[in-house]
């Protein structure tokens, strides 16, 4: 691995970092429903690094996060988030960067949007509800119909991260293409 | 940047940190399959026993778990519609035990000593080639970053306001993700013309060159 890819890495790793922290947005009609921008930083890291170094940058943060660092939202961190039953979103988040990494690449010959779109909404959505959902019910033991139910909360807000994975990964590759490096 | 560690060095701050992971995850291991409630109960009274042993510094970590209180009221209430509330309830129980042993080992232990604890894990890299140093270059590049990053942002958002009157915007995040990238680009230079993570490496296992050519980076950046 050269080093560059080393700091690109820890970049995106500090970018999901910093979008858990920033102050949680304001969404009118999901009123009541805490919505942080951290899984933006997961869906933009395999958008716009590609499928390894995408997920590299989530593990990398995932580890920091289990070594104590208060990284996730709402400044938590520590061993115990591996503990909670949110873990099998956790686990979902590197494979679902992964996933969004290779979509990428493979859709290269399409506009960056609507490639963006869809790698965000299948890796970023699809993928880590697919390792989420069981992850409840196996800690909660909940049906995993009901742990589907239980997670549909937070889908409005996962629907529009990846409106805004689109608009910024467009943004990126427009005012510096060599950036989008999931199609260099 | 820096974690919710206790301070201290009560008899759990003095474990070793590698036997404490071990002891969590046999612990983990063995409560995972049990669903008798008075036996979770017990095991739950013995992990607050734990906690007790820290004194009032120790119990008032428990205080920083209340959102996931309510994530379990929430899981036990779904429990209680599909009528499974019994289940719903040592699962509960068996989640609080974890959680809280899990998060007892953490507030014990300082981060050094728990990457030290994990650095072995990282040791297979070396039979593909990889330097073992690597992920301790990213780890730390990781922690100087992400504040540097939230700043940037504090910043656009600043700008934003003065343009605009109103309040921060989720259109900010493209030129936060924009600023970053550049930002790597420079980091990325200044670390090859240093030698590069080889030649940081070189200077000692320890990471206080890293650290030093790191501030000189972001120095320039100005």
């Amino acid at each position: 691995m050269t080093d560059r890819s080393l700091v690109q890495i820890a970049f995106y790793a500090a970018l999901i970092a910093a979008l858990g922290l920033l102050p949680q947005f304001a969404i009118p009609f999901l009123a009541g429903v805490p919505i942080t921008a951290q899984t933006l930083g997961v869906m933009l890291a395999g958008v716009m690094l590609g499928p390894v170094r995408g997920a590299l940058a989530v593990l990398l943060f995932l580890f920091l996060v289990a070594v104590g660092a208060p990284l996730l939202a709402g400044g938590r961190g520590g061993l115990w988030v591996f503990a909670s039953p949110s873990v099998g979103f956790l686990i979902g988040w590197p494979l679902g960067a992964f996933a969004a990494g290779l979509i990428m690449r493979a859709t290269r010959r399409f506009k960056v949007l609507p490639s963006a779109a869809l790698a965000a909404l299948v890796g970023g959505i699809g993928v880590v509800y697919l390792f989420g959902i069981p992850g409840i019910s196996i800690m909660t033991g909940l049906a995993l119909t009901e742990a589907a139910i239980g997670s549909a909360i937070y889908l409005p807000g996962d629907l529009i991260k990846v409106a805004i994975t689109a608009v910024v990964a467009e943004t990126v590759a427009r005012g510096l293409p060599q950036a989008l490096l999931s199609r260099a | 940047m820096i974690g919710r560690q206790m301070t201290g060095s009560s008899w759990l701050h003095r474990l070793p940190a590698p036997v404490k992971l071990l002891l969590l995850v046999a612990g983990g291991a063995m409560i995972f399959p049990v669903t008798d409630r008075s036996l979770l109960l017990v095991c739950l009274a013995a992990v607050l026993s734990l906690y007790a042993s820290l004194r009032v510094e120790g119990l008032r970590q428990l205080l920083y778990l209340r959102p996931l209180l309510w994530l379990l009221v929430f899981f036990l209430g779904l429990h209680g519609l599909a009528g499974t509330w019994e289940t719903g309830l040592s699962a509960v129980l068996r989640l609080l035990v974890m959680v809280l042993a899990a998060n007892l080992v953490s507030v014990t232990t300082r981060m050094d000593d728990m990457i030290n604890a994990i650095r072995p894990v990282f040791a297979p890299l070396r039979w593909i080639g990889l330097s073992p140093q690597k992920p301790a270059l990213a780890i730390s590049l990781v922690i100087r970053f992400a504040p540097v990053l939230l700043f940037v942002y504090g910043s656009l958002s600043d700008a934003y306001r003065a343009r605009t009157g109103r309040a921060t915007n989720w259109r900010l995040i493209a030129p936060l993700a924009l600023q970053a990238v550049r930002m790597s680009e420079n980091v990325a230079e200044a670390l090859s013309a240093r030698g590069g993570s080889r030649g940081l490496a070189r200077c000692g296992k320890d990471t206080p060159q890293t650290g030093r050519a790191l501030r000189l980076s972001t120095n320039e950046k100005g």
